[in-house]
């Protein structure tokens, strides 16, 4: 009987402590008023990705020849461009484009990169000099134009640019890994679970995966950013999305055109960029800092 | 500290491997035939062929990729496609524009971010600490065109300040080249100055919560001495790290910005010579580019290792 209350108790005690730092990490994590700011606008934007069709007032793509780069007004609150369709409705639905290139391209950058960072780390010697110099490589290539040198080889449109800027981003996530695995390699636990005949990919699984999670968290909330931003450099260049779909970057080259008579025309899309970008990196250094155990929560 | 600097540039010279073969097999995908390219659609056949022989594009792609690299070692990056010109030369005429502007732009970030970095961390929750937290974070989330845009609109067509575009080496007319220069500048050292600005700020930070700040002002010194002698001088290490991604960064973001100002620089002719399918340019300019990143970081790897000697043995 005594065995299955103090059983009992240690669940209710785990339990409690769970919450506890659940709500310590919330706490910190919300005690800014940028940060929730800054998940209202990620809320959104992912709102207005979902319902596009729902909260647009115009059809992106109807042009309507009377309404030829009208000024902003009731009716257009940004105006329209030079085919007359509503910018406001074309920046709702760049938002598809900004948040399907976001979450696929950091995916398969985290994918592989974790597995190639994983495998570095663990395997060590020449596997892990070969990855690591590879990495080096691409690295050695600013982002952006080893995007561009993609983008050459397969051609533009919504599935290349994801893929391509997945690839770029990759190095980051392999670095990452690595050293977290050679850094957990070296705890006493994993030494003692190896030394007890635990098997390489079941420790790697079991124990190094979970302890990454915090700087992984960090490191995805971030790129998000670095992936919208970089969709808006390739659409801009007119290397990325294809016109007609609407994407921010290409609606800023556009709007260049017209620059003198209607700048509302390239601000707007850019302020979307800037405001989701804002978002993300601020929603990522928060969490970081709330995830951080040195920090124990504080400020 | 020599078998350091020898282990560092053996690591570099095998990284710019590497790039040459990611390089070399990305390009390979490239669809459509570059001699037909060269040629027009009205070419015969024949021609076309000749062209591919000429060009070694018949060969085998391990025998192509070696000859490459063989004639890029000497220097000999091949013949643009599409401008029919030696690829070295076309380079060489237009680094140097990217490199004026890069290098201004770094410097312009460095001198401005690193002392609002070093003031947020003494006014740590000041009014001058929000302020420069706030414009660092904009700063990263600006895409350098869209700034572009903005200060195009502003100062050269509402105010009238600088030229819209254009560019003039500073040998031929410095006032007219300074003048059309300040704008690019600027927007590309936009997001690196917010950079330096905040990992300065983290890192002194860091720093100034240490014992040996503590001892240091409890036996008098001036604060001005320990923020430069104490604090600042172990700050520094991951702000020069800082400097190898930075590089980077502007390097990758003259594409716009050559783009936005009309400047004949590596950037804009990465931008044509993809547009024009023009690979064997394109694969040209990422090795340079490649080499000038690389050599960057191993000069940065180096001097830190000088600076400390943890380093060097690791």
């Amino acid at each position: 009987m005594t065995i299955e209350i103090i059983a009992s108790e240690k669940v209710v005690e785990q339990e409690v402590k769970k919450t506890r730092n659940t709500q310590r990490f919330l706490r910190v994590f919300l005690a800014r008023k940028t940060v929730v700011a800054s998940l209202a606008i990620i809320f959104i934007m992912i709102i207005c990705a979902i319902f596009a069709p729902l909260l647009a007032p115009y059809d992106p793509y109807k042009q309507d020849y009377a309404q030829i780069l009208a000024d902003p007004s009731l009716a257009h609150p940004f105006g329209t461009d030079m085919v007359g369709r509503d910018v406001l409705s074309r920046i709702i639905y760049g938002s598809q484009a900004a948040l399907l290139v976001g979450i696929v391209s950091v995916a398969i950058a985290s994918v592989i990169g974790i597995i190639l960072g994983l495998v570095s780390g663990y395997a060590g010697g020449l596997v892990d000099a070969l990855i690591m110099r590879a990495m080096d490589a691409l690295m050695a290539i600013p982002p952006i134009i080893l995007a561009l040198v993609f983008v050459a080889a397969f051609g533009g449109g919504l599935t290349n640019v994801m893929i391509t800027l997945g690839l770029s981003l990759v190095p980051t996530y392999a670095r990452l890994m690595r050293g977290q695995v050679l850094a957990i390699r070296q705890a006493d636990y994993v030494v003692a679970q190896e030394l007890m005949g635990s098997t390489n990919i079941r420790n790697m699984i079991k124990h190094v995966l979970p302890n990454c999670i915090s700087p992984l968290i960090v490191l995805i909330t971030l790129n998000f950013g670095v992936a919208i931003l970089a969709e808006a450099g390739l659409s801009f260049l007119g290397l990325g999305i294809v016109p007609p779909k609407a994407a921010w970057g290409s609606m800023i080259n556009d709007g260049y055109k017209y620059l003198l008579s209607n700048p509302i025309l390239s601000f707007a899309p850019g302020m979307a960029v800037v405001l989701v970008v804002v978002a993300f990196n601020i929603v990522g250094d928060a969490l970081r800092d709330a995830l951080d155990p040195r920090l124990k929560g504080s400020l | 500290m020599i078998a350091f600097i020898i282990r560092r540039l053996l690591q570099t010279v095998i990284v710019l491997f590497m790039v040459t073969l990611i390089v070399f097999s990305i390009l390979q995908v490239l669809p459509g035939d570059p001699a037909r390219t060269l040629l027009g659609p009205e070419a015969s056949p024949e021609q076309v062929e000749q062209i591919r022989e000429e060009l070694g594009l018949n060969r085998p792609l391990a025998v192509q990729y070696i000859t490459w690299v063989e004639h890029a070692f000497q220097g000999d990056l091949g013949k643009s496609i599409a401008i029919k010109e030696d690829v070295t030369g076309i380079i060489g005429e237009h680094l140097p524009k990217t490199m004026y502007i890069s290098f201004l732009s770094m410097v312009l970030a460095i001198i401005i971010g690193v002392p609002a970095g070093i003031i947020a961390a003494i006014k740590r929750g000041g009014k001058m600490d929000s302020l420069i937290s706030v414009v660092s974070n904009v700063g990263m989330a600006v895409p350098a065109f869209w700034l572009a845009v903005l200060c195009i609109y502003f100062f050269s067509l509402k105010l009238g300040w600088f030229p819209v575009q254009g560019y003039t080496s500073p040998f031929d007319d410095f006032w007219l080249s300074t003048k059309q220069v300040i704008m690019p500048v600027i927007c590309l050292a936009f997001a690196a100055l917010a950079s330096f600005a905040r990992q300065t700020r983290s890192a002194m930070l860091e720093v100034i919560m240490q014992d040996f700040t503590r001892t240091a002002r409890s036996k008098g010194l001036k604060e001005g001495a320990i923020i430069i002698r104490h604090t600042l001088k172990n700050a520094i290490i991951p702000v020069i790290t800082l400097v190898g991604l930075q590089v980077r960064n502007i390097v990758g973001s003259t594409i716009f910005i050559e783009q936005v100002f009309n400047i004949p620089g590596m950037g804009r002719l990465v931008v044509q010579s993809v547009f024009n399918q023009d690979f064997v340019v394109v694969q040209g300019c990422v090795l340079v580019i490649a080499i000038i990143v690389a050599l960057t970081n191993l000069l940065i790897d180096i001097s830190y290792g000088f600076a400390d000697p943890r380093i060097r043995i690791k």
